[in-house]
């Protein structure tokens, strides 16, 4: 599925973690691609591998852990062969990342405007002062009110939410190409999570960033995303563009996700909520067939073996489930019987 | 239900102030988590508590738990002041729920130990009674018997709530304290929790006081909804009035930052400007105007003052039928 035009190419991306009782497969044979200026959302719970694939771009990931992919690559550069040096002259330059814990992410230890220096002289050379006007302009413009007498301060005499911006201005200082935010506003208050929101989607357009936004939220991909990639247990269970996914999402666990959230409006007060029974299967060892299966209420013999990506018709949505069509046609009440 | 009956739990203009000491030798200042603050709950009900943090629903929870006592006024059940009950008279009536389930409960202690621990400090039943108690309320928490001899590390996020909140009831409360019951778990595990809830509420009788930020899940589950801004409560109303036709500007602004599920929609502009203001030196007037959309030169000087009426209680000048009505505010009004 590789487009023309991608600033990010990820194919057959797969993660291994060794442990004491032999091979995690946390992450198994999943690929998508971003163009610039596009925003792609990896929904998936914990355990799904969303974080362990953002780590794996940045080049963040521990020796132990092996990576292999058939391609995946950072505007033509292979991000597999990148050595040390090249993958960290790209991140905080070209690429940047936005982590979910704001307070454990700064150092308690130097001041904001230190750290948000430190982001640009790393990679550009020049002056310190226009690293500083730089920073200053960003708190600005990331929405901080008396932005220079902020860069004395240390993290802990901000807000989370100012935290949280003072993240994002650093992510920011390099003018990045690439901003991948992992879960960027699940500590905060829903007042200031929208304000951060719009403000990182404001900035991308400005900039004409590509972003990859990393939740659990469904409200938030709905509203931000244009592509959306739903992870379940390391694999991509539907990749497509968003409204398509949100009008007829094709596989079982995105249906049931859907399911199990109040939609105000649409979810009648104090009635049931949907639900996916059952729990998460382990993913050491042997890992074949769909991950989902045992959660599935439509789960069949087949399933145990490995099943094809699809493609609907003339569309760029896809899903791995061997139902021709998915389950997008199918009753609500007679999935929920089933 | 009728109006008159004495509400299983009230608070009467219940203040909670601490006071905070800046520095070594910086001067001692106080700050008011809760202002004059009275709530009523009625048997049966679900009342959704929500705000930003900071705004005090945790010391809110915790005075009705009998953590914290109230710096002045009054917490009563069943009409009676809480200084009257003893403290495990109190335990035996409100139990609560906590938000994470991975630091809620001892690392140490299998599951049998933790769910019959309240039996034993309340002296409940010998040693066989107890454990017969435990099972049944496993089985009512839809957890199987064999997870009693587990540890909470062999147990999931979701199992985990199971067991705080099998906790929680096997004394048999009639009111539970949910502080943030669902936002540390996985969004098919939080349904299968709300769920449960909803049973219990029914199979049990229970009151809830349910603390959360997710006014979603709130819309779902409450039956009324208190909105609190820095100590106050300025808008409490049922629920279906609250979430349909909201009158505090605060309450509009929250209500507009619910991201739902829309595809075809924008992330909102909340208008809210920027930071929560300071609580040890909140601002003047109506705490809300520096962030209000609807602000006017009233709101900078004059406190609210309560309006209760059909549509229940909300503390806005907008609101007001006694404000003085400038021309500025009809328009704002209309």
């Amino acid at each position: 599925m590789t487009q023309d035009g991608a600033i990010l190419t990820v194919e057959n991306l797969s993660i291994d973690i060794p442990t004491e009782t032999g091979t995690l497969h946390a992450v198994r044979n999943i690929g998508f691609d971003l163009k610039p200026g596009e925003t792609l959302c990896i929904v998936g719970e914990s355990g799904s591998g969303k974080s362990l694939t953002s780590l794996a771009l940045m080049g963040l990931l521990g020796s132990s852990i092996k990576t292999k992919a058939n391609r995946m690559s950072f505007d033509g550069i292979d991000l597999i062969r990148a050595g040390k040096r090249q993958m960290r002259s790209l991140r905080g330059a070209r690429m940047s990342m936005i982590f979910q814990e704001p307070m454990t992410s700064l150092n308690p230890a130097f001041t904001i405007g230190d750290q948000l220096i430190e982001a640009m002289t790393l990679h550009v050379k020049g002056p310190k002062s226009d690293a500083r006007n730089r920073a200053i302009d960003l708190l600005q413009k990331v929405g901080i009110t008396s932005a220079e007498s902020r860069m004395s301060q240390y993290p802990h005499q901000l807000s989370g939410g100012l935290r949280q911006r003072v993240m994002i201005a650093m992510a920011l200082m390099c003018g990045p190409e690439l901003i991948i935010a992992d879960e960027p506003t699940t500590a905060l208050d829903v007042t200031i999570q929208a304000q951060i929101l719009r403000l990182l989607k404001d900035l991308q357009q400005e900039f004409g960033m590509a972003m990859i936004l990393i939740t659990h939220d469904l409200g938030v991909v709905a509203r931000v995303a244009d592509q959306v990639a739903v992870m379940y247990a390391g694999e991509l269970v539907e990749t497509g563009p968003t409204a398509e996914i949100f009008a007829c999402p094709s596989h079982p666990y995105t249906r049931g996700l859907l399911r199990c959230i109040p939609q105000p409006g649409k979810t009648e007060r104090g009635t049931r909520l949907g639900t996916i029974p059952g729990i998460v299967p382990s993913l050491v060892g042997d890992v074949s067939g769909c991950a989902f299966r045992t959660r599935c209420a439509h789960a069949r013999d087949i399933c145990r073996s490995d099943i094809p990506e699809q493609t609907a018709p003339g569309e760029t949505h896809s899903f791995r489930c061997i139902a021709p069509d998915g389950f997008a046609g199918m009753d609500e009440t007679e999935e929920a019987r089933a | 239900m009728t109006g008159t009956e004495t509400p299983f739990l009230e608070l009467r203009n219940v203040t909670k102030t601490y006071k905070i000491k800046q520095g070594l030798f910086g001067e001692t200042k106080s700050l008011d988590a809760l202002k004059d603050l009275s709530l009523k709950l009625s048997k049966g009900d679900v009342l959704g508590l929500v705000g930003e943090s900071g705004c005090g629903k945790s010391t809110l929870a915790k005075i009705l738990l009998g953590l914290e006592a109230p710096t002045s006024g009054q917490v009563l059940v069943d009409g009676t002041p809480i200084g009257g009950h003893d403290r495990l008279a109190l335990a035996r009536r409100i139990q609560p729920i906590f938000q994470d389930p991975y630091s809620s409960l001892n690392p140490r202690k299998t599951i049998q130990d933790l769910i019959a621990l309240p039996l034993r400090v309340h002296n409940v039943g010998d040693e066989a009674s107890r454990t017969k108690a435990v099972r049944e309320i496993l089985d009512v928490v839809g957890l199987p018997s064999r997870v009693l001899t587990n540890y909470p590390s062999q147990m999931s996020g979701g199992q985990r709530q199971r067991v705080a909140i099998a906790r929680a009831l096997v004394m048999r409360p009639q009111i539970v304290i949910c502080d943030e019951p669902t936002s540390a778990l996985d969004v098919s595990v939080q349904s299968q929790i709300l769920n449960l809830l909803g049973d219990l509420r029914s199979e049990f009788g229970l009151t809830y006081l349910f603390i959360s930020h997710d006014l979603a899940v709130v819309e779902h589950l409450a039956t009324q909804v208190a909105v609190m801004y820095l100590g106050r409560i300025v808008e409490e109303t049922d629920a279906a009035a609250l979430f349909d036709n909201a009158r505090h500007p605060y309450s509009q602004a929250l209500l507009k930052s619910v991201l739902t599920p829309d595809p075809a929609m924008e992330v909102p502009d909340t208008q809210l400007g920027m930071a929560y203001p300071n609580p040890i030196d909140p601002p003047s007037g109506c705490h809300f105007h520096p962030r209000c959309p609807r602000v006017t030169s009233l709101c900078k000087t004059q406190t609210p003052r309560p309006v209760v009426d059909t549509q229940g209680l909300v503390e806005c000048h907008l609101h007001d039928p006694q404000a003085n009505m400038t021309p500025a505010r009809q328009e704002a009004l209309t």
